[in-house]
């Protein structure tokens, strides 16, 4: 295939259409970088506006390419049905996390332009991520997207724990992708391609050395492991989590997670389908550690940030599972988890944002005291988003898990399945103190002296507890997308 | 839509409504969730005459698929085991309601309406016969609770509610793997489907399988029911949540564990569930005698009423495990008579604490010269529940007890120092709170029942006479649908497992 390129290598329309969103952000971006000095001081929010015209536009673009399916730009990327999914589902955790950036900016006086652009320009990697064909295309993908947070994650450069955040992100991110592009180096030696169904084929012959193969799955397994803070490659986590500021945090936990996700399933379920039976113990053994470790430091915490940093290595272990099950219901129950995880991911960090005031000084978990007496509306969404990350029935969250640990079952993983339960029902107690803290303690300084709940803000509570309703009362939408997108990952 | 999903639509739509009011007005949203819940009792009337005795299966059947992958149905219906159960929850919540009326000045609108929250999830936890639907509804139940106990309970309230919320999910994430797993054998997790799948043998399981299934399912339940040692989320529950919590709590909620117990472990798991008969009749047991030794030495009084409920419980699960027909039907009755009598317990008990706000049974004496009414419906609630004839216990328990002497005569010897202690308790808490020397402050704030007060136990007392007297009201239902149980529990049981004949299982067939 090397050097055999197609006879047209001009991109046809198609291709143009197949690539508008990534177009389309770009261009956002880059308007706001040029606007940013002349109108950063005179409105501030209009950078909020634009990317969220942006992203709805991109929206639109990215379901206007799924009606024309497959591969564009020598093959270089490719549309279906599973990239579509991850590309709209980034495209909202954009909207949301920009909802939640504008009061957090204004508090903080921090320069707007920069910001959003920044935030823009990280979704495109990920979207580059979720389409991509090949592994240089990957890569690209995944260094876009993670410049743009590490700059995000200092952000508020004058703050100790921003610059201490954002160096631990920067070094610990790029050892990781280091080991992902040996990986890619390896794969590329063995098999003569980066292309993700060539590698396939490659692997799939018999006489490749299965050692090198080894060698190539781990490398890339560790880099992965790393973007998605699955254990044991997860200590960066509730430190960067904690130091960056909040509303990054939010799209840290979610954005470059679930694209690190996508091309996890895509890499291993496609390239390395054919050695599948040595790499799933691994996934297996991760699964576990991540939940047991995730949920049993998080019953600790004193930090609401660290608290979630350490809830979503669990959620990462729970992803993991659908993982191991390696079958296209699992892939679906990633998908499902993902979507889930994100909104009421989002929504819990929109709450910290709305009360952690200017400088973060109200991160404690007893600073949520007495909330549901001075601001009900507040305190009843919180407590949607950690009934779903506790699991209860009618949400988002309790429908993932239900439909990863049903691809568990049905692909044989009782044991994991009993565990991954069994690690749920201990989560319920760190989720439950928060509630306790909120209904059943009398309000306390923080609650009292509370800022209202600014549109915005309102907003960036209120669509994520609808989404995560609409999800657990009538999954079947989002989930026959997520079936036929898994259908195509193979 | 028929009148079963009426019952259960109207407390859901209830609960969003009285979300809805304006919080400046907490009269208005005790009047909306009590009207609700008066319709929604006086709909669930619908399904008693309605009921159709003598027709086998379910009835007011609803089915639509839910959601499509995984086929996932919402498949409601009744029969002669859901319906009173409905009815038990349908009739106390407006009770609860009119209890709660003045005691709750904190959050009204968001108390009332969790009740109706509570309603809604115990009704269709009676209702479901999809193992899907039936978890969702389980799970429901827990929230409305787990914020009344935290919320509106007393001192170590935080405590008890975690407590209870982190017990019963231990045991429900293990259902819900068994549920999946039940499901990716049968394809479906329409439980009629899934029984019929049994009984013509396209599910097979394994001996261990079957074993392990059993235990999920049992697990849970009996944590809900609860079955010594698993109890002790229990009594802090009780004694800690307001007194409306308590009520529903011990009339409804922990009958759902009993219920689970006979709709689904013994027809799924007939092998399992005999052969391990053994030693959960031996914990009934304990929990039968250990229960009221407890209940003995409580100083307070709400604690007393929960052990009592422990001992009570163990009567149900005992007739459960009997395989008897007079065993099950004694069972179920006694769910029922437990809703009504310990409910009626914990609302007087509710009564006197509104007025002396304590619950400590040294701080009471001498009642019964202040307010004889409240001192004679205590009495009769008090007779009921120890079981005196012609009262609603005593049917129950003989029943229970007849059912084991049938299959194991020593099991009935030891369950029947339950009876006896039961008086023992009860009588002498009696004793200490009604009779005795009146003291200056029980003559000062314990004024006899008002019309509201009247209004919730004149009901609950007219209910255990009646179900006392005239039982033939209720049984026949009940019997025709334990009898096809029972047949479930001995249809399958040689189709799916060699049966290994242990000493446990093998003394029940043919009784």
């Amino acid at each position: 295939m090397a050097g055999n390129l197609p006879a047209n290598f001009m991109p046809t329309s198609a291709d143009m259409l197949r690539f508008l969103p990534e177009t389309i952000l770009t261009v956002a971006g880059t308007l706001m970088m040029v606007l940013d000095p002349l109108f950063a001081r005179r409105l501030p929010r209009m950078f909020g506006h634009i990317s969220i015209v942006a992203f709805l536009l991109a929206i639109m673009a990215a379901i206007s390419a799924n009606s024309v399916p497959g591969l564009a730009f020598s093959n270089l990327i490719g549309i279906d049905g599973f990239g579509t999914f991850f590309r709209v589902l980034l495209l909202v955790i954009g909207i949301l996390s920009v909802l939640a950036s504008y009061r957090y900016l204004e508090r903080e006086k921090a320069d707007t332009g920069e910001y959003h652009a920044l935030l823009v320009f990280s979704i495109v990697g990920q979207c580059v991520m979720v389409t991509a064909n090949d592994l240089i295309m990957i890569f690209i993908g995944l260094e876009i997207s993670s410049i743009a947070t590490y700059v995000l994650a200092g952000y508020l450069r004058d703050d100790k724990r921003n610059n201490e955040s954002a160096l631990k992100y920067f070094l610990l991110g790029s050892f990781a992708t280091g080991f992902f592009l040996y990986g890619v180096a390896i794969a590329y030696g063995i098999s003569g391609s980066t292309k993700l169904d060539e590698i396939r084929i490659a692997l799939a012959n018999p006489e490749t050395s299965t050692m090198m193969v080894g060698v190539a799955t781990a490398l890339m397994f560790v880099g992965l492991a790393f973007k998605v803070s699955a254990a044991p490659f997860q200590m960066w986590a509730p430190d960067v989590y904690q130091g960056a500021p909040a509303p990054v945090s939010a799209f840290m936990a979610t954005g470059p997670k679930a694209a690190a996700f996508a091309i996890f399933l895509r890499i291993f379920l496609t390239a390395f389908q054919s050695n599948s039976d040595s790499w799933e113990p691994l996934i297996w053994i991760c699964a576990l550690l991540s939940m047991t470790i995730g949920n049993f430091a998080a019953l600790t915490q004193t930090n609401l940030k660290r608290m979630l940093a350490y809830s979503s290595i669990a959620h990462a272990g729970y992803i993991l599972v659908a993982i191991a099950a390696r079958s296209e219901i699992g892939t679906a129950a990633a998908m499902f988890y993902l979507a889930a995880y994100s909104l009421m991911n989002i929504g819990a960090f929109a709450v910290i944002i709305h009360m952690c005031g200017k400088g973060e000084t109200n991160l404690r978990i007893e600073d949520l005291a007495g909330l549901a007496k001075r601001q009900p509306v507040t305190a009843a969404m919180l407590t949607v988003f950690l009934l779903s990350l506790i699991g209860v029935p009618l949400t988002g969250g309790f429908f993932g898990k239900f439909y990863i640990f049903q691809a568990a079952l049905q692909s044989h993983l009782v044991w994991l399945t009993v565990l991954g339960l069994l690690n749920s029902a201990v989560a319920a107690y760190y989720y439950l103190r928060l509630m306790v803290m909120m209904y059943m303690h009398e309000p306390g300084e923080v609650s009292n002296n509370l800022e209202p709940l600014t549109p915005s803000l309102r907003a960036a509570l209120i669509l994520p507890a609808i989404g995560t309703f609409v999800l657990g009362v009538v999954p079947g939408v989002i989930l026959t997308f997520a079936q036929s997108g898994a259908a195509l990952v193979k | 839509m028929n009148l079963l999903d009426l019952v259960i639509a109207l407390p859901a739509a209830g609960f969003v409504l009285a979300l809805l009011l304006p919080r400046s007005q907490p009269q208005l949203s005790r009047l909306v969730t009590l009207a609700f819940s008066l319709v929604t009792f006086a709909v669930s009337l619908g399904l008693v005459t309605g009921f159709q005795s003598g027709m086998a299966g379910q009835q007011f059947v609803t089915n639509f698929i839910w959601i499509q992958s995984p086929e996932i149905h919402y498949h409601v219906g009744i029969d002669g085991l859901s319906l009173w159960l409905i009815i038990l929850a349908t009739f106390l919540t407006p009770i609860a309601i009119l209890l709660s009326w003045n005691y709750i000045k904190d959050r009204q609108k968001e108390f009332f309406a969790l009740l109706l929250l509570l309603e809604f999830g115990l009704v269709g936890v009676f209702a479901s016969w999809d193992l899907f639907l039936f978890y969702v509804f389980w799970e429901v139940v827990l929230v409305p609770m787990y914020l009344l106990i935290g919320i509106w309970g007393h001192d170590r309230r935080i405590y008890a509610a975690v407590k209870f919320f982190l017990y019963t999910m231990v045991g429900s994430v293990l259902m819900l793997a068994a549920i999946i797993f039940l499901y990716t054998q049968a394809g479906t997790f329409d439980y009629a489907v899934i029984l019929e799948q049994f009984s013509s043998g396209r599910i097979s399981l394994t001996h261990t399988q079957e074993t392990l299934l059993f235990l999920a399912f049992f697990l849970a339940f009996a944590i809900k029911v609860p079955l010594f040692p698993l109890h002790t989320w229990l009594p802090d529950a009780h004694v800690e949540a307001p007194s409306a919590g308590s009520l529903m709590l011990a009339s409804v909620m922990l009958k759902m564990g009993t219920y689970g117990l006979v709709r689904f472990c013994l027809p799924m798991f007939p092998t399992a569930a005999r052969e391990n008969a053994g030693w959960i009749v031996t914990l009934a047991i304990i929990g039968i005698v250990y229960g009221a030794l407890v209940a003995m030495v409580q100083p307070n009084m709400k604690k007393l009423v929960a052990y009592s409920s422990v001992s009570h419980l163990g009567f149900v699960v005992l007739g459960i495990f009997s395989f008897t027909q007079m065993g099950l039907d004694g069972a179920v009755y006694q769910m029922l008579n437990h809703g009504i009598s310990t409910g009626a317990l914990f609302l007087l008990v509710g009564f006197l604490y509104e007025r002396r706000h304590s619950l400590e049974i040294a701080d009471y004496g001498g009642v019964a010269t202040v307010a004889p009414w409240l001192s004679i419906l205590f009495l009769v609630t008090t007779l009921a529940s120890i079981g005196l004839p012609t009262l609603n216990n005593f049917v129950g328990e003989f029943l229970v007890l007849q059912g084991t002497a049938q299959a194991h005569l020593s099991w009935t010897v030891f369950a029947s120092l339950g009876v006896i202690l039961s008086a023992c308790y009860m009588l002498w808490m009696y004793q200490r709170v009604f009779f005795g020397e009146t003291s200056e402050e029980v003559r000062h704030h314990v004024p006899d029942l008002n019309m509201r007060e009247w209004a919730c136990i004149v009901p609950l007392v007219v209910m255990m006479i009646w179900m006392g007297m005239y039982s033939q009201t209720f049984l026949p239902a009940v019997s025709e649908t334990n009898a096809k149980i029972l047949e479930q529990t001995r249809a399958n049981a040689p189709l799916r497992v060699a049966a290994p004949s242990t000493s446990a299982g093998g003394q029940f067939h043919g009784r």
